[in-house]
């Protein structure tokens, strides 16, 4: 370790292995059997159950959760698996607390709900380390559907579609699928390459194949793929990433916090991945905090995210505030970058910050500013729609859709953060994919019937 | 401090909590443990008749069902009588008594069914110095098929027989200890008091399959791909123990006979339960066996601090208190209603009161707009099912109906005296009764 904490400048190295270890291991250690048995025994069965509704996918939870009760985690995996094909995936990154476990009667009892996520976990564990995939493919229709996107509205879309026994091809721009579930989210919440194994085993059903470097609006043209296929689901995500247009921007170690969190993912060995001394964090949402943490687990002695607004606005939930906090992050609020410094002229070496005032008219800068030391910033202020073709109708960044993901354009279906009525969240894609994928499966059985008769 | 002091049957023992004839009490080395823990008596694991001693199973012994946490809530047991030979157990006995002389230590014996091998046994137990025995009616495993246990406590007459040979042949008290597998737990205890028996103790364990290997497809305990039943017991029998203790407390026939009540008893507030019934000390078992003898100190604390609060100064005060309370069906007030009443401030909104009510009986749970549950007094029965499965403790109570007030569900004012099935209209015998 030649590099310290203390060492100035963007370095790799800050810490030893065992650290960098520790510090990446599961957020969360799995259930085993009996600590899973305990956990389940505290679910009432509720009727109607509020965590149901509360899930994007509608997993059946009482029933799952009774089923790893009655030592049956194969069957619960199958009642999660019925809702959502990336169960296992939203087990680790759903933000629970403000969904089924926020629902949950006995957080309305005791403030401790019953473990919902690390439930849906074990279970799905229990029977993904199986090698065991619950479903075949239907009996081929001989439909093919093109899906823009290996993420998790794509490959829910997919697998859904090739229960139905339609050819899918998937088209994806990077050279590896699961799209924010492999280059997005924090390395602590799916270790040991969780993301990869869950594509392998989802693909396991057939009748999927997964093209890579396939950009939309970059060779890869929307129009194509309506003439080629019988129906296309458009699930790339937000693959821009908003400007900030601050002053000085340009400055070396300055760049987007999704660039950064996609790097730190694909590192075979977090050693090699530098980080600031002094690391400034731009942002109030998931990415945001995710960057910070991360920053801060690989060494950095200092890490600050700033966000305009207040607390109330946040978009990262409780937990990830309280997380970021605990392992040394500082949160502050209301305030927004007016200018990044450089002191060699390359490199940037502080942020002015102005304070924010909220007030009817919006946002307004105030007159009180302040200076962080920074030898690197993440922006990480939101990401926005690319490649789409005007001809699809689009509202408030996002293609619009109605009802089960249809777009403006007949045969073409969205899901995901590319389409209106999610959270960004990847439960929510897995929802929008699969709802997709049903609703493109009718209208190709009803154009069936039609041409039968 | 309540004075805890008990005598059963002339007795003595400083507290009333015994440990009950089982492995804990098999040998002098337990036994000293116990008492060092303050344990008040005990009842010696029961000892066979002179010659070469069984021979217990090598394999497994024990089987158990769990809560999903591993909380015992009830074993079993293919463990027979002391496999120890009879003359070291009675040297044990008798060191043990001298050195404990305020505790109770009574001696468990099951010889054969022959007035010989008893007149034998009696003699050498009393010249230990032991207070008393208990004949082992009981045990429903492994000595059963050799015609002795259960096999003598499933037939009325033999307990009779035995315990009169007994009477007739020791000064000591003689407990006779029942059996629950039968049909009626009141006739083995008037045969044992028609035998002279100065007490019973009640209940022995329940023959049991406490589970099968799904797998070997065997019964649990599984001994080389073979499983027997067995005897069960601890929290899980404790229902059965109460109800037949409080059949002999009320039984005309044996109502007075002295009662030593076992079955699942685990805490202090368990053993309240039995001698309100009519026992007159508790003997414990599971409970130790699986938290160790040092429960008992809870259990004095316990009853003593109840006892304080309650104004009994001796455990005679309250030892049958509730047996009164107990009566036949017949006899409970038919003009007593209450209705449900869910506190919606404590109400945590599982619904599970409504999926009871709703699906398995009166349909009298309505689920309203934004989840709230309320009863409708037009179907309640007052089954307190939905108090059972309410997980909110006093979040659904019962309310009584006052005297006038009307009762939603029949349309009918509720009568101010009470009345029961043998006066009921609807009873076929009660116009008879009345004519």
């Amino acid at each position: 370790m030649q590099n310290s904490q203390r060492t100035p400048g963007v370095v790799a190295g800050r810490l030893d292995q065992a650290s960098y270890r520790r510090n990446f291991d599961d957020l969360h250690p799995p259930l085993d059997a009996h600590e899973a048995a305990v956990a389940a025994d505290r679910c009432y069965f509720c009727h109607d159950a509020p965590c149901t509704a509360a899930c994007p996918t509608e997993i059946d939870i009482p029933m799952f959760i009774r089923q790893i009760q009655s030592g049956d985690p194969d069957n619960a995996a199958r009642t999660i698996f019925a809702q959502n094909i990336l169960g296992g995936m939203c087990a680790r990154v759903c933000p629970t607390e403000t969904l089924c476990e926020e629902a949950c009667v006995r957080q309305t009892a005791e403030g401790n709900p019953v473990e919902i996520g690390q439930l849906q976990r074990y279970a799905t564990d229990h029977m993904m380390e199986q090698g065991i995939h619950p479903y075949t493919r239907g009996g081929a229709t001989g439909r093919r559907v093109a899906v823009v996107g290996a993420g998790p509205a794509g490959l829910a879309c997919a697998h859904r579609l090739a229960m139905h026994g339609h050819d899918v091809v998937i088209f994806d721009a990077r050279q590896k699928p699961g799209g924010l579930n492999e280059f997005g989210i924090a390395a602590y919440k799916a270790p040991d390459s969780f993301a990869a194994a869950e594509v392998a085993w989802l693909l396991k059903i057939g009748g999927i194949e997964i093209r890579y470097n396939q950009v939309l609006g970059e060779g890869l043209l929307l129009e194509d793929l309506q003439a080629e296929f019988d129906a296309v689901f458009l699930g790339m995500g937000l693959a821009g990433v908003n400007a900030l247009r601050t002053e000085g921007e340009e400055h070396a170690h300055v760049r987007d916090a999704v660039d950064f969190i996609a790097e730190l993912r694909q590192a075979e060995d977090l050693s090699t991945i530098p980080v600031g001394r002094d690391v400034v964090v731009i942002g109030g949402g998931m990415t945001a905090v995710d960057a910070a943490i991360q920053s801060k687990l690989l060494g950095a002695e200092h890490v600050t995210m700033v966000y305009r607004r207040g607390s109330n606005q946040l978009s990262a939930s409780t937990f990830e505030q309280e997380l970021a906090t605990a392992k040394g992050v500082k949160i502050v609020l209301n305030a927004q970058p007016v200018a990044f410094e450089s002191e060699d002229g390359e490199t940037v070496s502080s942020v002015t910050f102005a304070y924010t005032e909220d007030g009817p008219a919006g946002l307004k800068l105030s007159e009180e500013t302040f200076t962080l030391k920074a030898d690197q910033v993440f922006k990480a202020i939101g990401q926005s729609l690319k490649g789409v073709p005007g001809v699809l109708e689009t509202t408030e960044g996002k293609i619009k859709v109605e009802g089960a993901g249809r777009t403006s354009l007949k045969g073409v279906w969205a899901g995901g953060d590319c389409a209106t009525g999610g959270d960004d969240l990847t439960v929510t894609a897995v929802a929008q994919g699969r709802d997709a994928a049903e609703d493109i499966h009718a209208v190709l059985a009803g154009a069936d019937a039609v041409a039968a008769e | 401090m309540a004075n805890l002091a008990n005598d059963f049957v002339g007795i003595k023992s400083p507290n009333p909590f015994w440990l009950a004839s089982a492995p804990p009490t098999d040998k002098e080395y337990n036994v000293r443990r116990a008492f060092e823990a303050g344990w008040g008596g005990v009842v010696w694991k029961t000892l066979g008749a002179e010659g070469p001693p069984v021979v217990n199973v090598n394999g497994p012994r024990y089987g158990a069902i769990f809560g999903p946490d591993r909380r015992m809530i009830g074993m079993n047991n293919i463990e027979l009588i002391t496999d120890r030979p009879l003359q070291q157990n009675l040297r044990e006995i008798k060191a043990v008594k001298r050195d404990y002389p305020d505790r109770a230590v009574v001696v468990s014996l099951m010889v054969p069914c022959e007035e010989e091998a008893w007149k034998a046994i009696l003699p050498v137990v009393e010249e230990t110095g032991a207070d008393g025995v208990e004949l082992n009616f009981g045990c429903p495993h492994g000595m059963a098929e050799r015609g002795m246990g259960s096999a003598v406590g499933q037939v009325p007459e033999y307990i009779e027989m035995v315990t009169r040979w007994c009477k007739q042949n020791t000064r000591m008290p003689v407990i006779v200890k029942l059996t629950p597998n039968i049909t009626n737990i009141v006739y083995p205890a008037e045969a044992a008091r028609r035998g002279g028996a100065d007490a019973v103790s009640l209940i022995n364990t329940v023959n049991s399959i406490t589970s099968v290997d799904l797998d070997a497809m065997c019964p649990e305990p599984m001994i080389d791909g073979k499983g027997t039943h067995g005897g069960y017991c601890g929290p899980a029998v404790k229902p059965i123990a109460l109800n037949m203790v409080a059949e002999i407390a009320r039984n005309a026939e044996t109502a007075g006979l002295p009662i030593s009540g076992i079955g699942g008893v685990t805490t202090w507030r368990d053993a309240a339960e039995f001698m309100a019934l009519g026992a007159g000390n508790v003997q414990v078992c599971t409970a130790v066996m699986t938290y160790g003898f040092r429960i008992v100190t809870e259990m004095i604390a316990g009853l003593s601090a109840w006892m304080d609060e309650k104004g009994y100064s001796s455990t005679a005060d309250f030892v049958g208190k509730a047996v009164p309370n107990v009566t036949d069906w017949q006899f409970l007030n038919l003009n007593y209603i209450t209705k449900a009443v869910i506190d919606q401030e404590a109400c945590i909104k599982c619904g599970r009161c409504f999926a009871a009510c709703e699906d398995t009986s009166h349909q009298a749970i309505l689920m309203k707009e934004g989840r709230v549950f309320e009863v409708d007094e037009s179907e309640c029965v007052a089954c307190n099912l939905c108090i059972n499965t309410c997980p909110v403790e006093g979040c659904i109570t019962m309310r009584t109906l006052a005297p006038g007030e009307t009762d939603k569900r029949t349309g009918e004012t509720v009568p101010e005296e009470y009345g029961n099935w043998t006066t009921h209209p609807n009873n076929p015998g009660a116009s008879c009764a009345a004519e």
